[in-house]
This record gives structure tokens, C-alpha cells and sequence, in this order.
């Protein structure tokens, strides 16, 4: 694929904690990604923002326990809308089995728990929109 | 294959311009990769263009400019007009990769609201805008959005694209923005029509006002439009509407004396000299590409001959070469 990959990332909902996501979206930046930071959105904004930036990848940080209830409405909403091309990645703290549930009903490419070396997100998202083009 | 293509993007062409958001998005990625499409998707899309009004906020990093864009979609909002926005951001010169900020401060508050956004990454472009921000804007004007904001990089050196882009020019300045040098240096005071003192919160909002009303007596240019100047918290929505109302009264002097046709005829003119300044060079290039320009260098080097002369003379040189032009004039 001879163009930049656009992500669009997102604090999800309330949560206040911004230094994953911040670190992962320089990481994207550097590694030749085109990385639209939303800030602090809910699932609604999110979906307007990746339909708006045509985003290859949504990307979602959460880490004070919304990871369940809002990350499947973003996916859904995603589908619903005719975006069954974007991946969606999440990141933050949650028991294992949420993420693994995540991943296996819900639609989400993969989720990236606290201490993931950040070639490895890198290479997952190069991975996973490479196979579509 | 080709005909298949052909075929889709005259369909999302059809659905842009009945407004379709997904179909406008793609458009815009197709114009901003250079897709061999883009220049039949544009001359598609140009003749329902030109019906918008479009604005450019320029100013420094930080002064508050998507802050600003986000109060000012919600006035255009309020008053039935629909917006799109395009936030250009810089790209990292080494990856080529960009963290693109300005949608933080952006939000749209209801379904109402028919508003498009777009973030796009400056790139190796100068100017402040990138490379195909006037393309995308068009696009989205064509699409039927009734305002059209600009957002620039706001790196304070060279923001002038900004001018040749838009029919009003809001320049954004803090009172931290202080030195007027640095201002005058930037050019901004060459192509604001409208200033905006942003944290006016903060003390020094006067100060800085003042300086930019001497600069302004001071300059020897003949105006026809004397710039405002309005003092904003945009964070808090201070100073808005004075700021929405200026802006306006700044269209309606455009509105009057066929002004507006007249900007925008010499921002076309502009343009147009560059891109036919750029088809030239590249079909010449093309042409004498075969002439080693290493060549040349080397040969300039070792006489020690001028830079100036020794481009002449590949020049014409490369031009008889190539039987272009005739070997004795
Ligand atoms: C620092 C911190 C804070 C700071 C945040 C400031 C900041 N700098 O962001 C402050 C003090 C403000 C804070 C507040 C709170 N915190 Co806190 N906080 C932490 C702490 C100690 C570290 C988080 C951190 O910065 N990690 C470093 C970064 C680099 O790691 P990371 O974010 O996990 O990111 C990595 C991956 O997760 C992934 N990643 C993250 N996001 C994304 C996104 C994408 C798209 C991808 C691909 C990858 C990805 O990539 C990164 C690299 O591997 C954690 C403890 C912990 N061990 O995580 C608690 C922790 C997250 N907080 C917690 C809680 C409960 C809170 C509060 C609710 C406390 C309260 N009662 O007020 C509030 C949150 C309020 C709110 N609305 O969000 C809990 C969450 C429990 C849970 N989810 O079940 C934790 C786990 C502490 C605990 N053990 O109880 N917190
Ligand atoms: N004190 C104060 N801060 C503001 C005001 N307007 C914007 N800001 C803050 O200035 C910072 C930069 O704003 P932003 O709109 O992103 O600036 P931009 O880089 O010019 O687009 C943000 O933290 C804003 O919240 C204002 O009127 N007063
Ligand atoms: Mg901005």
C-alpha cells in the first residue's frame, strides 16, 4: 500500500486518562500514520468524526471501566453506517476476559492491555488495514 | 476494470452532490492522494462550486483559532447555514506522519447541526495550507455547504496561501502574541481583514490592540475595507457575536462594488499562473530530463561560473538540444 494509514483516536467517553493514548497516537505520527485526535468523545461523535476523516482505523483508550459499554455501540454504529472497512482498536485497563470478549463478540480487531511495546500496536494496525487493500 | 472504476466514482460524485457525507469523504481522499481520478472528480465537481462563503483563521499555534471555528460553527448553525471546516495541522518532516489536534475542540452539539469536518496534514507545503486544502474545500462547497472555514497550520512565518484561498481573512493573536514585529514579520498584517484578540481573559489585550491600530495608521497601503478589530474569549464564548457580526459586515462590503468577484478573479488569476507555471516546467523537465543535471553542477562548480548565467545556459542549450527551438536565432 503506497498511502498513509488515518486513524482517528479517541479518550472514550469521560475517561480522564490521557498519557496511553497520547503516547500511542505519537508513536502512530511517527511511524508515518495520519492521526486525528478527538479528545474526550462519546460513540455518536466518534463514528461522525471517522465517516468525516475517512479513517482506515478507529482507535479508542479507556481505562476507568466504559471499555464494555461503549466500546461494542461504537463497532455497531460503525457497521450501521456502512463502515465495514474500519478497524477498531482499543486500548487501557480491563480484565483479560473483557478483552478477550471484545475481540471475539463484539467486533473489535484487538485490544492492547497496559505494557504493550509500542512496535507491537504499531505492527497490529499495519497488519490488520494491509489486509484489506 | 478502468470503466468499472469510472463508473463508481461517477456515482459517488452523484451522491456527493446530493450531500451523502460518506460519499463527500471519499471524494476528498481520492483528490488528496492524487488518485488518477482526481482531476475528473474536480472538473465534475467545479461548476456546482462557488456558491459559499469562504473564511480563513489564521494565527499563531495555540491562539485559540479551532477553539473560535467551533464557536463560530455553532453561530452559522444557528442561523440555518450549513458549514463544512477544513483544519490543516503539520506534518512530522520526518515520518511524514501527523497528530492532527484541532477536532479537540470542535464539537457538534446536535444531529441538527449540518456541519462537515475535515483534518488534513500540511504536509511538505509552506503556505500553511496543504496541498489540496483549496480542492477539498471546493468539493464541500459543491456538496452544498453554505460556509466554508479554512483553518490554517498557524506556524506564524508564511501563512499567506491563506489570502489566496478565502474571501475573509481573520488573523487570531493573544496578548502573548506581544512583539508587533513578529506579527508585521509574519505578513499577517498584509491580509487580515479582520484581527481577533483571543484571551482578552488575559491582561494585555489592550496593549496589543493598540500596537495593531498604529500598524495600522502607519501602513502606507491604500485600503478600501479598514480591518476590525475584536477582542474574544472563545473559550468562554466572550465576544462571539460581535466577532459573527463582523465577520458579515466584512462580506457585505465584499457584496458591494462586485469586490467579491474582483478577489476572487485575481485569487483564480493567482492560481492559475502557478499551475500553468507548473505545467510548463514539468512538460520542459520532461523533455530535458535526459541532460544530467549532475552534470552541469559539476561544470559550475569547477569554472567557478555563477549560478545564475549557468541556468541560462543549460536552459537554452537543453532547448536547441531538443529541437524545441531552432539552433540559430
Ligand atoms: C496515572 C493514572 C491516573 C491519573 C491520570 C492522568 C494521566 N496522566 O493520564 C489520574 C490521577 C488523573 C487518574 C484518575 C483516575 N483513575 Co487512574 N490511573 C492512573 C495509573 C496509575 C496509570 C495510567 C497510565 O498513565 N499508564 C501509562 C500508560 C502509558 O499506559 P496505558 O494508558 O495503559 O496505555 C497502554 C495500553 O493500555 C495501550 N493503550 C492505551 N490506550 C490505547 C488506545 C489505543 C487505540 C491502543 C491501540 C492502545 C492503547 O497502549 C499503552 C502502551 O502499552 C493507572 C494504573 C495502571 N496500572 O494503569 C490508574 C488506573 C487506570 N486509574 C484507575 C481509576 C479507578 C481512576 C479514577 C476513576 C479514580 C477515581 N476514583 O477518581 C480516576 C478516573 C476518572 C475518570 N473519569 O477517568 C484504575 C482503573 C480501574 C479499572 N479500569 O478497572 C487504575 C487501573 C488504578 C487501579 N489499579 O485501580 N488516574
Ligand atoms: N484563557 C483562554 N484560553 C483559551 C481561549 N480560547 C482558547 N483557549 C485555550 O487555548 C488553547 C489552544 O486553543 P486552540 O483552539 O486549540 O488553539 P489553535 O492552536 O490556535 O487552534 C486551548 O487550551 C484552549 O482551551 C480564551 O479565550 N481564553
Ligand atoms: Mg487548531
Amino acid at each position: 500500500m503506497d498511502r498513509k494509514i488515518k486513524v482517528v483516536m479517541a479518550k472514550l467517553g469521560l475517561d480522564i486518562h490521557w498519557r496511553g493514548v497520547y503516547l500511542v497516537s505519537q508513536f502512530m505520527k511517527e511511524a508515518g500514520m495520519d492521526v486525528v485526535y478527538l479528545g474526550n468523545k462519546f460513540p455518536t461523535e466518534i463514528v461522525e468524526a471517522a465517516i468525516e476523516e475517512d479513517a482506515d482505523v478507529v482507535g479508542l483508550s479507556s481505562l476507568s471501566g466504559n471499555h464494555l459499554a461503549l466500546g461494542p455501540i461504537v463497532v455497531d454504529m460503525l457497521r450501521e453506517k456502512g463502515l465495514d472497512r474500519v478497524k477498531v482498536f482499543m486500548g487501557g485497563v480491563m480484565p483479560p476476559d473483557h478483552a478477550k470478549r471484545l475481540e471475539k463478540e463484539y467486533g473489535v480487531q484487538k485490544v492492547f492491555l497496559p505494557d504493550t511495546p509500542m512496535q507491537e500496536i504499531i505492527d497490529g494496525i499495519n497488519a490488520a488495514v494491509n489486509n484489506t487493500h | 476494470m478502468k470503466i468499472e472504476k469510472k463508473e463508481l466514482v461517477d456515482e459517488l460524485i452523484e451522491r456527493s452532490l446530493k450531500g451523502e457525507k460518506l460519499s463527500i469523504s471519499r471524494l476528498i481522499s481520492m483528490v488528496e492522494r492524487s488518485d488518477e481520478y482526481a482531476p475528473y472528480i474536480m472538473e465534475k465537481i467545479s461548476p456546482h462550486a462557488g456558491k459559499a462563503y469562504y473564511i480563513g483563521v489564521t494565527g499563531p499555534p495555540g491562539a485559540g483559532k479551532s477553539t473560535t471555528v467551533d464557536r463560530l460553527i455553532s453561530m452559522f448553525c444557528k442561523n440555518n447555514l450549513s458549514v463544512g471546516v477544513i483544519a490543516v495541522d503539520p506534518s512530522s518532516p520526518f515520518s511524514g506522519g501527523s497528530l492532527l489536534g484541532d477536532r479537540v475542540r470542535m464539537n457538534v452539539k446536535s444531529e441538527k447541526m449540518d456541519v462537515f469536518i475535515r483534518s488534513m496534514s500540511s504536509g511538505r507545503v509552506m503556505g500553511g495550507l496543504a496541498r489540496t486544502s483549496k480542492e477539498a474545500a471546493r468539493i464541500l462547497d459543491a456538496c452544498g455547504k453554505q460556509i466554508i472555514i479554512i483553518e490554517t497550520v498557524g506556524v506564524g512565518q508564511s501563512e499567506l496561501d491563506i489570502a489566496e484561498a478565502t474571501d475573509t481573512v481573520v488573523v487570531i493573536l493573544t496578548p502573548e502574541s506581544g512583539d508587533s514585529i513578529q506579527i508585521m514579520k509574519a505578513g499577517l498584517m498584509e491580509i487580515a481583514d479582520i484581527f481577533v484578540i483571543n484571551k482578552a481573559d488575559r491582561p494585555g489585550a489592550e496593549d496589543i490592540s493598540t500596537s495593531i491600530r498604529g500598524m495600522l495608521k502607519r501602513s502606507l497601503r491604500k485600503r478600501d475595507w479598514d480591518p476590525q478589530i475584536f477582542m474574544t474569549s472563545a473559550s468562554i464564548s466572550k465576544g462571539i457575536d460581535e466577532l459573527y457580526a463582523g465577520i458579515w459586515s466584512h462580506y457585505d462590503h465584499l457584496d458591494e462594488n462586485s469586490r467579491l468577484e474582483q478577489r476572487r478573479k485575481r485569487q483564480l488569476r493567482q492560481e492559475l499562473h502557478t499551475r500553468i507555471e507548473n505545467e510548463f516546467a514539468k512538460i520542459l523537465w520532461d523533455m530535458v530530463h535526459k541532460k544530467d543535471i549532475e552534470q552541469v553542477v559539476n561544470d559550475a562548480w569547477l569554472r567557478r561560473a555563477d549560478p545564475q548565467n549557468t541556468a541560462q545556459q543549460f536552459v537554452w542549450s537543453s532547448l536547441r538540444d531538443s529541437g524545441l527551438w531552432p539552433q540559430k536565432q
